[in-house]
Parts: structure tokens; C-alpha cells; sequence
């Protein structure tokens, strides 16, 4: 058999076509996921999967308990106790709603609970809106978890399941978000291709396993879980003596994770035929770009399109989309990137008194590089706006304007698109 | 006392390792409670409210285990025959 | 402590060490029985709280969590909110936690202690929990309680989720250094409530949380203090034993924060009972209210009531209204605690009429 020809063990054929929304493809994924716990709060654009999750309780599809909190807050904090008890868990919020679980974030990732949260990218307040951009995301940025960004609503099925392996992987045991842009993803239809339920129970290893953990008073290694069996304590108080020494494994934890992500979407391959790049980041006509535009979600796709244009016009340029953006890929970045001569950085948020988040991890990521391309960054989609193929077009063309001057002065190196002059 | 653990030492999720017997609360005490064997009707109250679990009770007597004991004296206001008196502890 | 290498079982043995970690190898089944004499109560049982504890000389709070664990009837996990109790017992690497325990932040641990649940419940439907059951009880104190934690309070009694919390009510932010709570009582001095040249302390009366926890409907209510170690330890088996959310007020002195010897915490305890500052009852959607314990006793022989001043006068919080010129406010005191306990005695089905 060729490397070209590889016949997954579940080909197209052998899986199931529904045409959902991104929210319905990630309530299915978690259905099919063997989730004991889903504990949620209904916000804009994520209730549809609370809801359709509530269908698939009602009608006994599924075990899991389903814990209709009453706030974010609360449902970060069951999942939280649910997982530390030795459950499954699964939630799903947008903006404000995951603002107000930012405080228990960091108590999931610093206490090692695998979970798995979806996260539908809304704008913050104020002023209120309803609609995507990534300022919640950036918003989560150091809480320790996994963010797995998805272009499409076929990834946001694929992704939420991967999310289970990797997270509960005994090497992670990190929390892990699944991002999909709001409206663009949660509420567009799309025909996409699930695996029955068995092969995925089978693809997450039945139920979920504990990881193990040695302390002084036993002699055994014993399960990392709220045991009676082997009672643990969860959740100390850790001063200046101890708290550095604590926090250190969880960035060995995501420097693990990187290569975790990449197997599980190499083994995701085998099974469905389907895979993302290598499962951090997602190149298109990358290698031979002189510009190349990174990107992430649901922008990536249209910003493909245009570019493929542009190549067809012999254009030398490329799109790399970030798929991982906590852990971030930077030895894919940084080999990605360092022949480039311009990368235009999309940021769909932004951070007052500084350039955009993701600016900046790619500036980090290239800054060792001797002949490192100008960057420049975007800032594009506030609160939902859209992006046009007509604005990338007027974006890449300004981008060869720059590359013919040889030079983008530091003052145009932050630039916006589609807001009002 | 125990040496500090590198991180390669920290159980996941930096779950606690120790008991926290291996803790002598004992040295914050200034007032000893002495029971009075004599005048002990071993009704076990001081047991019961000893909020340091200090008081042992061995099936024949009633002890206190100083290493614990921070002395508050609650002890010796409860027991009912006033078998308890909080003495000085006097330099190390 | 002897280190454990040979697990032992709960309930331990006699001649055997006083502290154990609670070990219930998986399948077991038996429930522990309640007991009440103390001679087998301290040869058959341990305590869920180790000794090393950082707690301060002479707190109550180790007394609340070491006489519920003796009221416990099995596999139990344990929640903490942020607090005293939570950072003295679990600083880090060790822990006084006999059984499973998790604190995970000041707000949420009634939110916590549901997903606990409701992963029991999913565990237990597909054949995956070692047990027949696992009992969930939460510790917090009053800010935990009344304040920043009230939401998930009232979110978990209203999903109903078979969880039994416990609120040790030491009257105000004890942990940051005794700053008023909306369990706070008035005129109380706190460090946010301070006496003044204007101000006489708090302003404010305490939130009556166990009747707003009444007001839920939930299965179980009851007030208690650990000086009335029976009533307590009966009310904590009731409310673990019940289906559903229960909720136990229980009173506990802080010696710091309410500035008195650290001998009486129990004694304190006792007064607040006496002077109904804090009657004892019990609550359920079947009997309604019912007074337990010495308010029952006072409530058929008023003449053991005691004056506000026997509560007060020990504690260094409310030195200025002995003062003359606060006569007045000693007095609104007197009535307002007189006028609480008439109205509860209306309630109670079992007052005499």
C-alpha cells in the first residue's frame, strides 16, 4: 500500500453523514464520547449544544448526568468536582460565561483534572454583543489548558473527541478547550462524517481511566481521584516553599501535549481518513511563500480561498493555521516561518496597550531566527464583523506593496481591517 | 524535618504527600493540661472536644499526647470533676 | 502516627493506633452505627481530622468536623470551601484529611460537592463505583455560606443533589483576619465593622441562613453547635441519610475573631443556646420546625432562658455595649433575640402552646 493510498479503518462509506451545525456536531461528539458528567450553563452562541445534549438525556441516548447549574461559575466548579471524583466531564460556554469561570480554570489545569471544555468564541462585553471574535479565548490564554482551535464543523466533531484522549492521556492530564467560532461555525449548517458509537468508545478506551499517584503514606501507587478506597487530599494550600515546584510539571505536562495532539490526530487519520496538518498547526502553500497570513478558527477558510487565487496567479503565498494555540507549536511555527519575508499575524481580538496575543507568540517564536521576516498584525472581526473576501484581497495586496517597498515602518505594523475610517 | 522535593518529586496535581501528624503542634503550647488520675472518672469529654485530637484514650486511662497539644485548655473546662489543671510549661 | 503499610479497616480496633487514615476497601458495605457512648465511641472510631493541624489553639471548627465524622456511615468525600479550616489543615505537603477531600475555591463548594455527586450517581448507573453509596459533605464557613458561596448554596439545594453541607458559622471572615460576614451579628466590632466614635460595630443583624435554606424546600434543615455533641452528631446522620440536599448550621467559636478565652469555645457555644441567641432545631418539609436539644428544654421551662449578657459579656467583640452609655443598645439586642425565638416557638410544632 502506498503512503498515498492509506484506507482508514473506518472510510467515508462506513460512517455516518449528518448535516449539523457546529454546536449539534460537538453535543454529538460528546454524546458518543461515554461522558459521565456534563454540567453547563445556557449563553449565546453555545446554547444549542446544551440543548441538544438535554435531548439526547431526555430521550436516554446517554448516562450522563446532566447538571443544569445556575451559573458558568458553578458548572466549571462541578466539572471540576466531577473529574476529581473520577468521572468524564464535559462543559461549554462563550465570553461572558467563560469569563466568569477564568477563577476555576486555573484550579482545573493546577490540580491536573482531564476534562474537556468547548468554547464558542464570542466577544466580551462591554458592549455587549453576541457575536465571534477571540477576545474570550485570548481571555483563557494562561489558564493551563489544551486550546484547540476548529476551522469547520466537521473539525469541531473530530476535535471534541480527540480532546478526551488527549486530555486524559497519562503523560497530560491537562483540561482541554475546543474553540469554534460563534455563529460562523455554531449556527452554519454543514454535512459532516461521524463515526458510529462503538468506534469511538473504542478510539477513547472505554471509560475514563485514572492516572496514578505515589505519596508517603501509602506504599502502592494509588488513583489520582477522590477515592475512599485510597483517601487523597485535592486542592492544598502550597506557600513559597512549595507552590514554584508545583506549577513546573504543568508546563512538562504541555510540552507533552504537543506531541500527544500529534498522535492522537495521526491516529484520528487511521480511523477516519481525516486529519488537521499535523495536528498543531494546519499549513496551505506554506514552504516557498514570501508571505505568508496566519490565522486561526473559522477565518482560515475563506482566507485559503483567496490566497489559492493569488497563487493561481503565481503569488508567492501561503496561510499556516494555528490549530494549537495552548501548547503553542513553535518549532513548527519557527520552521514554518523563518524564509518567509512578511507574515501578517490575524489577531480577532485585541489587547489594549499591546500588540494581539497572537502576534505575539509568533514574534517570540521567530525572534532567534537570523533573517526573520516583518511581521505585521491584523486586527480583523470585532464582535462578529465579517471578513470578506474582498478585505483579504485588499489586505494581501497592501501586503505586496509592502514586500516590493522592502520595509513596513513599525508604525504600520499594527493594522486593522474592515473598521470604519 | 523533611527536605524540600524537587518538582520531579510532586504527586500530580500536587496532591498532599504527608499526614500532617508528622506536625508537632505541640511546641505552640504555653499551658499544659496535667489530668489528675485520681480525680479522673474517665467520662471522655476531653476526648470529645479536644479540637487537636490530643487526648488518647487507651481503654484503661486517660493521656494527653503533647506532641499535638496547643493547650488551649478547653479540656480542662469541660471536665465535669475538674480533673484537668493547665500548668506553665517552664523553658524548653 | 503509625505509617500506614497494613491498611486498617474503619471502625479500627481497640489497642489499635488514635489516627487513621479511613480506608474502605471497594465492596464494603457495612454502615458504621452511631454511637453514643463515648468509651466505644473513642475505641471503635477515629476522627476524619488528623492532628497537626495548624487550626489556632481552642478553635471550635476541628470540633464541628471531628464529631460529624463520628456521625459519617461510610464511604464519605469530604468538600471544603476556602477558609481557616481548609488552608490550617492542608498546608502543604501535609494534610489532616482522614478521608477523600477536595477544596477547590471559596465560592463553589456546594457546586462542587453536585458534580461529586453527579459523578457517583454516573458511575454507580454503569456498575463503576466501589460502593453502594458515597456520601458528599461539604464544610464552609459563614463567608463560603452566606456570602460569596450562597449562590451555588441555593443552585445545589435546588437541583437537589444528595449532598449535606455543613456551615460552620464563626461569625465572620476569620481567615483574613476578622472582617464582617453576612453571618456577622449586630453590634459585633469587626475589623470592617469597627467600633467607633460613631458607628457601635456592624449595623446589621445576621442573615437567618438556615431558614432561607428552609425556604428551599430541601429534605433536611437543622441548627447545632458541637457543645451539644449528640443533637449534632444525630442532625449529621439525618442529613446524610436523607435523599437529597441537607443543610446543618452549626456555631462555632472562633476565640480570635470573637475575642475570648480560649478555654470556653464550647462553654460559648453553650451560652449562645441558653440565651436563644442561637436556638436548636431541626427542620423537615414532614414535621416542620422542631426544637431539639437544650431549646427544647428551655422552650417548656422559660425560666432557663438567660439574659443576651451571659453571651456577650464573655466576648471581647461586643465589650461596648456592657459600656452604660449602651444600654440602649444592649436592650434592642435583648429584643430582637427574644422577639427571633417567639417567632421560632410560633413555628415549632413540638413548643408547648
Amino acid at each position: 500500500m502506498s503512503r498515498l493510498e492509506l484506507i482508514p479503518k473506518y472510510p467515508r462509506e462506513k460512517q455516518i453523514m449528518l448535516n449539523v451545525n457546529g454546536d449539534e456536531a460537538i453535543a454529538y461528539a460528546v454524546k458518543q464520547s461515554y461522558v459521565d458528567v456534563v454540567a453547563a450553563y445556557p449563553i449565546t452562541p453555545q446554547t444549542i449544544i446544551v440543548e441538544k445534549f438535554s435531548e439526547f438525556v431526555a430521550n436516554g441516548e446517554v448516562h450522563t448526568e446532566f447538571v443544569a447549574v445556575e451559573s458558568e461559575h458553578s458548572a466549571m466548579s462541578a466539572c471540576v468536582g466531577a473529574a476529581a471524583a473520577g468521572a468524564r466531564a464535559f462543559t461549554a460556554t462563550s465570553a461572558q460565561g467563560l469569563a466568569l469561570m477564568v477563577e476555576i480554570l486555573y484550579i482545573a489545569s493546577g490540580l491536573r483534572l482531564p476534562m474537556v471544555l468547548a468554547v464558542v468564541n464570542r466577544a466580551l462585553s462591554a458592549p455587549i454583543n453576541i457575536h465571534n471574535d477571540h477576545a474570550d479565548a485570548y481571555l483563557m490564554r494562561d489558564a493551563g489548558w489544551v486550546m484547540l482551535f476548529a476551522e469547520n464543523v466537521q473539525e469541531a466533531y473530530d476535535t471534541t473527541i480527540q480532546a478526551f484522549k488527549i486530555s486524559e492521556h497519562p503523560e497530560v492530564q491537562l483540561p482541554v478547550s475546543v474553540h469554534i467560532d460563534g455563529f460562523f461555525l455554531s449556527h452554519t449548517l454543514e454535512n459532516i462524517h461521524v463515526l458510529p458509537d462503538q468506534a469511538v468508545y473504542e478510539f477513547l478506551g472505554g471509560p475514563r481511566k485514572l492516572a496514578k499517584v505515589k505519596v508517603d503514606y501509602y506504599d502502592e501507587e494509588v488513583d489520582y481521584a477522590l477515592d475512599p478506597a485510597r483517601p487523597l487530599s485535592m486542592g492544598n494550600l502550597a506557600l513559597y516553599d512549595y507552590y514554584f515546584e508545583m506549577k513546573i510539571p504543568q508546563l512538562k505536562a504541555m510540552e507533552k501535549a504537543v506531541e500527544v495532539i500529534k498522535q492522537v490526530n495521526e491516529e484520528w487519520y487511521q480511523l477516519t481518513g481525516r486529519k488537521y496538518g499535523n495536528g498543531l498547526v494546519d499549513p496551505y502553500m506554506v514552504e516557498d511563500a514570501d508571505i505568508v497570513i496566519v490565522a486561526m478558527g473559522s477565518s482560515t477558510g475563506t482566507i485559503r480561498s483567496v490566497v489559492k487565487k493569488y497563487r493561481e496567479k503565481g503569488v508567492k503565498i501561503g496561510v499556516l493555521r494555528i490549530r494549537s494555540f495552548r501548547p503553542f507549536p513553535h518549532k513548527d511555527v519557527r520552521e514554518l516561518l523563518k524564509d518567509a519575508k512578511l507574515v501578517a499575524v490575524m489577531d480577532k481580538a485585541i489587547g489594549p496597550g499591546q500588540y494581539g496575543a497572537l502576534y505575539l507568540d509568533i514574534a517570540a517564536t521567530l525572534y532567534h531566527e537570523k533573517n526573520r521576516p516583518v511581521l505585521i498584525d491584523y486586527v480583523y472581526g470585532l464582535g462578529g464583523r465579517d471578513l470578506s473576501p474582498s478585505m483579504i484581497e485588499e489586505m494581501i495586496n497592501q501586503l505586496l506593496k509592502d514586500l516590493e517597498r522592502g520595509y513596513v515602518p513599525e508604525e504600520e505594523r499594527f493594522r486593522f481591517i474592515g473598521v470604519r475610517a | 524535618m523533611s527536605t524540600l522535593r524537587s518538582w520531579r518529586e510532586i504527586p500530580l496535581g500536587g496532591v498532599a504527600f504527608r499526614l500532617s501528624t508528622d506536625v508537632k503542634t505541640g511546641d505552640w503550647r504555653a499551658l499544659r493540661p496535667v489530668i489528675d488520675q485520681n480525680k479522673c472518672t474517665k467520662c471522655l469529654i476531653c476526648w470529645l472536644f479536644c479540637p487537636d485530637m490530643s487526648i488518647i484514650w487507651d481503654g484503661e486511662k486517660v493521656s494527653v499526647n503533647y506532641d499535638y497539644c496547643k493547650g488551649c485548655g478547653i479540656c480542662a473546662h469541660e471536665c465535669p470533676v475538674k480533673a484537668i489543671s493547665m500548668v506553665p510549661e517552664v523553658g524548653e | 502516627m503509625v505509617v500506614v503499610k497494613t491498611l486498617p479497616e474503619i471502625p479500627v480496633k481497640k489497642g489499635e493506633p488514635p489516627y487513621k487514615i479511613w480506608i474502605f476497601e471497594p465492596g464494603e458495605k457495612k454502615e458504621l452505627p452511631l454511637i453514643f457512648n463515648l468509651r466505644q465511641l473513642a475505641e471503635q472510631r477515629r476522627p476524619a481530622l488528623l492532628p497537626g493541624h495548624r487550626m489556632c489553639a481552642g478553635c471550635a471548627a476541628p470540633i464541628v468536623v471531628k464529631l460529624a465524622s463520628f456521625a459519617f456511615r461510610g464511604p464519605t468525600i469530604v468538600v471544603n470551601a476556602t477558609g481557616c479550616l481548609e488552608v490550617s489543615t492542608t498546608i502543604y505537603p501535609y494534610t489532616s484529611w482522614a478521608v477523600p477531600w477536595i477544596h477547590n475555591a471559596f465560592e463553589n463548594a456546594a457546586a462542587t460537592a453536585g458534580g461529586i455527586e453527579a459523578a457517583i450517581k454516573a458511575m454507580k448507573k454503569t456498575g463503576r463505583l466501589k460502593y453502594d453509596h458515597v456520601d458528599v459533605v461539604v464544610f464552609a464557613g459563614d463567608g463560603g455560606t452566606y456570602d460569596i458561596g450562597f449562590q451555588a448554596l441555593s443552585g445545589m439545594a435546588e437541583r437537589g443533589h444528595d449532598v449535606l453541607y455543613i456551615l460552620y458559622d464563626n461569625e465572620a471572615y476569620m481567615n483574613t483576619g476578622i472582617q464582617r460576614s453576612g453571618g456577622t451579628p449586630k453590634y459585633a466590632w469587626t475589623t470592617t465593622s469597627p467600633v467607633g466614635s460613631v458607628l457601635p460595630g456592624k449595623g446589621e443583624s445576621k442573615k437567618p441562613i438556615a431558614e432561607i435554606m428552609v425556604a428551599h424546600r430541601i429534605p433536611y434543615v437543622a441548627t447545632a453547635t458541637p457543645a451539644h455533641w449528640m443533637d449534632f452528631m444525630k442532625k449529621v446522620r439525618k442529613g446524610i441519610e436523607v435523599n437529597g440536599p441537607a443543610f446543618i448550621h452549626a456555631l462555632s467559636s472562633c476565640d480570635r475573631g470573637w475575642r475570648h478565652e480560649e478555654s470556653i469555645s464550647i462553654e460559648i457555644l453553650r451560652r449562645a443556646v441558653d440565651t436563644c441567641y442561637f436556638p436548636l432545631w431541626e427542620w423537615t418539609p414532614e414535621t416542620g420546625y422542631v426544637l431539639t436539644d437544650r431549646s427544647l428544654v428551655i422552650a417548656r421551662n422559660p425560666s432557663l432562658k438567660q439574659p443576651i449578657e451571659k453571651f456577650v459579656e464573655v466576648q471581647g467583640r461586643f465589650r461596648h455595649l456592657l459600656r452604660p452609655e449602651n444600654k440602649e443598645l444592649l436592650k434592642q439586642l435583648q429584643e430582637y433575640v427574644d422577639a427571633m425565638w417567639e417567632d421560632l416557638l410560633k413555628r415549632a410544632s413540638n413548643a408547648p402552646r
